[in-house]
């Protein structure tokens, strides 16, 4: 066991080198370089000028170089200035992660929650009228592009009904926790329907395939209590496949992140990448999207050890 | 009878997760123009490693392969390719559910590049009626044959190119019996009609019976005994092969002896036992059997040997 | 040696026939195919429309935000444009660029997973070690930058890159290079499977290469879920489009897509709602007619009910 996590942490780890460099070599083709900003708003600066920054910056060095130098300062803690907040990189960042955790974690606690409810109803019966209505409501949860659904909820519950604020964090002057909350629920909702379609899909598959299985077909016939237990040991096998394909879109609820953020003014993590992005905040954006990498690494090491820890027929 | 096909001294070994596997040690055995021999033993013996490798499809670890007088190379295993074809256990895995029966017959003849399109098709037509098929299932899709019938198609691919040698993989074990029997006529009439020679894979004796020349028995990967089939059957000489013949009272044996029954389970490949691999399950096994390995040795008739320190017959 | 073995063979019926005729008794599949069909010829009605000499692209302010009436059936929007021929227009791009994506990107993953599958060992290993490592990627994060990319730093020339057509590639070469990854499993998983058929055995023992037995084996038989797959794609492909669209990294206006029709949408929700409204619902109806299309396909290729 501990011999799989330590070779998974270090393919992990090792994953994370090759995107860091990725990362930061994409970065540095973005348009504009760190100084343009500067140069730009000095006038008087000659090319000698230029070149002499350039060279004091190492912006005339190979990208192994720089990568090396960045790689470096970074393991030390230091991930740079951000030139959009000037601040220090880390002191924009922890508390858009904040934020960020707080959405995606209410979200996911939502959609995994309703996506077991209605998977496993629909699967009691396969073909029923509640089979059909959750999977017409499932397909409709993966076809619908966030971003719209986010502005037809803005359209619907901000600007014709005005029964929720369209974004930011909290009204001016007001901190209540009721408030907080109603800012809350057009976010997670948008980000939770971003994935609920699919998990509920894939929860109503593995319980239809375990539910087939003949030992559970025999009891659930007899209809007595024995059946009863046998399906709830049913649902631990259907779980299996389940947890893990929840446990590795974890990650990618970053992307709906990123777009429910942007959509509510959310200061969250997706929002900043977003922003360092158009604003060519390199610092800031090479960070934000490490630290996207390794959440998304993070959690599919987690879904690896938890399909492990689950499935008995794997020894660790 | 000159020799068509000849192993010499063939070993295959697969490396599994850093072990090896030994599923064929050390082989030598020829088959002739015309004839057949069977391979027999347990499952796991190595027969179908054995035929893989006749087939071209399992290099061997060691060793090397005569075909038609000559040490087959990378060179010219590729002509040889055409004249060994295989048919193999399960008539539901071996054609190609996507093809029409007529472009599976036709396939060695493609891959090949040998005739054209026309001439192609032409002798699936010829072969498919050889077979005993209707000549309209040349357009039909292997899910509209039962198995008995999959199984012509399968011998009638193997046939197309003209081969000298067919690797017959327990052809008829996964048939019906009242199936089994007509297979087995198909298979001798092409031949007679082709000159061909079969490495029959098989563990079934009495099956081999009705075919087969000569008998080759592996156990453990390796060649226990190998001879003439009314010769092995009636007076086998290794300990492994006297307990299989128990187990098939009817064959080729006049009196009843006392039949000996194989205790235990066949080891594992991964770790054979040392000197002779049969003597953790053999009756006879004395000391010198746990050190020595017993080399195939002439035992009684023209022909017959056996890898045994107490073999019988001698 | 006319033994038959008592079986009925009636008409010969492909592999292909079976399927056909088991997707005609799909509902949900039939009906998205049907509305495929009818969005395809909306976007396609663009062509007739712009040869009488209606441009997409021409504005008018005085005629900001007309609402709807003769000649332009659904109004127009706040460069004063025709709404209707700009959905027409903006959808066949938007499709166009599903598809494209979708065929470059799964042919870059069937060609790995296949690879991996048939050869196996080290290549295998690299491959699929190269695969995990695009899965864990923040995916969209990741095409906002590529999507941000400066293409003269790549070495194209400034007027190329500041051309519509350079913008179009570039969303369909950034979705292709991050979108392959499903594929690429998939096609591996089901060449493991394939290649250790006998059938594959025959060949090889025929004299087949490998890139005979890919061709004349593997392929075919893995048809069926990689076209199941590639629909699936297409939907998700479309998507992502109309997303980096919307967020002013895909297609640049003023051609337009149904994604970024929907660029000024945000600030204008209260003004002309019915603007955000029409682009979404038809990427919306457009990828789930997509997403049930592929189910259908599935249950039609289901091997279960193939027999
Ligand atoms: N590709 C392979 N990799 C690893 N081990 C293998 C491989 N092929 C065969 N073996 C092992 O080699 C041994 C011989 O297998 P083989 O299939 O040749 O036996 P067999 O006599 O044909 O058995 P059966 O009657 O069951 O077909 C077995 O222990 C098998 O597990
Ligand atoms: S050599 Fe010894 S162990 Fe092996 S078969 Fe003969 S008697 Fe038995
Ligand atoms: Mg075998």
């Amino acid at each position: 066991m501990t011999a799989f996590i330590l070779s998974r942490t270090w393919q992990a780890a090792l994953v994370l080198l090759v995107m860091s460099f990725v990362i930061y070599s994409l970065i540095g083709l973005m348009p504009g370089d760190p100084l343009d900003i500067m140069i730009a708003s000095n006038p008087g600066a000659t090319p000698e000028v230029v070149a002499r920054l350039r060279a004091i910056y190492g912006l005339d060095q190979p990208i192994l170089y720089r990568y090396a130098h960045w790689l470096l300062a970074a393991m030390q803690g230091d991930l740079g200035f951000s030139r959009t907040h000037s601040q220090p990189v880390l002191v924009v960042l922890i508390p858009a992660l904040w934020t960020t955790c707080k959405l995606m974690l209410l979200s996911f606690v939502v959609s995994v929650a309703l996506s077991m409810v209605l998977g496993i109803w629909a699967a009691l019966k396969p073909g029923g009228v509640v089979d059909g209505v959750v999977s017409l409501f499932a397909f409709a949860g993966i076809s619908v592009p966030v971003f719209w659904l986010a502005l037809m909820m803005i359209l619907l519950f901000a600007v014709k009904l005005h029964l929720l604020p369209a974004s930011g964090l909290s009204d001016v002057g007001n901190e209540s926790f009721g408030d907080y909350a109603r800012h809350l629920v057009m976010p997670v909702v948008t980000l939770a329907l971003s994935s609920i379609g699919g998990f509920t899909r894939f929860v109503r598959a593995s319980m239809i395939e375990t539910l087939r299985m003949d030992h559970i077909r025999t009891a659930r016939a007899k209809g007595n209590a024995e059946g009863r237990v046998v399906l709830i040991h049913g649902l631990r096998n259907a779980m299996i496949p389940v947890v893990t394909v929840i446990a590795l879109s974890f990650g990618s609820l970053f992307s709906g992140a990123l777009v429910t953020e942007t959509m509510f003014a959310q200061p969250g993590m997706g929002k900043m990448i977003f922003d360092s992005i158009l604003s060519n905040d390199f610092n800031l954006a090479l960070s934000g999207l490490l630290f996207a990498t390794i959440v998304t690494l993070f959690s599919n090491l987690l879904a690896d050890l938890a399909y492990g820890w689950l499935d008995p027929r794997i020894k660790l | 009878m000159s020799e068509l096909l000849g192993l010499d001294d063939v070993s295959v070994h697969f490396a599994v997760r850093g072990q090896t596997v030994r599923a064929v040690q050390h082989v030598s055995l020829a088959i002739a123009e015309g004839e057949t021999l069977a391979l027999v033993g347990e499952s796991g013996s190595g027969k179908s490693t054995l035929g893989y490798t006749v087939a071209g499809l399992q290099a061997p670890t060691e060793g090397a392969l005569r075909f038609e007088g000559a040490v087959l190379t990378k060179a010219t295993w590729k002509q040889a390719r055409a004249k060994i074809q295989i048919v193999f256990q399960d008539p539901f895995g071996a054609l190609d559910p996507r093809m029409p029966v007529s472009a599976i017959i036709a396939e060695p003849l493609r891959i090949q590049r040998i005739g054209t399109d026309a001439t192609r098709r032409a002798r699936a037509a010829e072969l498919v009626e050889r077979v005993g098929l209707p000549r309209d299932a040349l357009n039909r899709y292997p899910h509209e044959f039962s198995g008995g019938q999959r199984q012509r198609i399968a011998i009638a691919r193997a046939l197309s190119p003209q081969p000298r040698l067919i690797v017959a993989d327990e052809p008829l074990s996964a048939l019906d019996v009242s199936i089994q029997s007509q297979i087995l006529n198909l298979m001798k009439e092409v031949q007679e009609q082709e000159r061909l020679s079969y490495l029959f894979i098989s563990h079934d004796l009495a099956v081999v019976n009705h075919l087969v020349d000569r008998v080759a028995v592996l156990y453990l990967g390796r060649l226990v005994e190998i001879g003439p089939r009314e010769a092995l059957f009636a007076r086998p000489s290794h300990p492994y092969t006297q307990a299989l013949l128990d187990a098939v009272p009817r064959i080729g044996r006049h009196r009843a002896r006392h039949a000996r029954i194989i205790k235990g389970e066949m080891p594992s490949p991964l770790n054979p036992p040392s000197g002779c691999v049969f003597h953790t399950r053999c009756p006879k096994a004395q000391d010198v059997c746990m050190q020595v390995v017993p080399q195939l040795e002439p035992a009684g008739a023209v022909g017959h040997s056996a890898a045994c320190h107490f073999k019988e017959g001698t | 040696m006319s033994v038959m073995e008592g079986a009925s063979v009636e008409r010969a019926v492909s592999p292909w026939g079976l399927r056909l005729r088991r997707f005609r008794r799909h509902r949900m599949g039939m009906a998205s195919l049907v509305i495929l069909a009818v969005l395809v010829l909306f976007c396609l009605a663009a062509i007739p429309l712009q040869m009488t000499g209606m441009d997409p692209d021409a504005t008018d302010l005085f005629a900001r935000f007309d609402p709807p009436g003769p000649g332009h059936l659904l109004g127009m929007d706040e460069a004063g444009r025709d709404v209707l021929l700009r959905l027409m227009v903006g959808g066949q791009i938007s499709l166009l660029v599903g598809l494209l994506a979708t065929l470059i990107g799964g042919a870059v993953g069937i060609v790995i997973g296949i690879l991996a599958g048939y050869f196996g060992g080290r290549l295998d290993t690299a491959l699929m070690r190269f695969t995990d490592g695009m899965i864990a990627l923040p995916l969209l994060p990741l095409l906002i930058v590529l999507g941000a990319l400066d293409l003269t730093k790549l070495g194209f020339s400034q007027d190329f890159a500041r051309s519509g057509a350079a913008g179009f590639w570039r969303i369909v070469v950034i979705i292709s290079i991050v979108d392959w990854t499903s594929i690429a499993r998939l096609v591996r998983a089901a060449t493991l499977q394939i290649r250790e058929r006998d059938y594959v055995r025959a060949a090889r023992a025929a004299g087949a290469g490998a890139a005979y037995v890919m061709g004349a084996h593997i392929l075919p038989n893995i048809a069926t879920p990689i076209i199941v797959a590639f629909t699936l794609t297409v939907g998700r492909v479309i998507l992502f489009e109309s997303v980096l669209s919307f967020l002013g990294f895909g297609i640049v206006p003023p051609t337009p897509s149904w994604g970024n029709m929907l660029n000024n949408a945000q600030e204008l929700v209260t003004t002309a709602p019915l603007l955000a409204v029409y682009p979404g619902l038809l990427i919306f109806v457009t990828v789930i007619a997509v997403n049930f299309l592929g189910d259908g396909l599935q249950a039609a290729f289901d091997p279960r009910s193939e027999k």
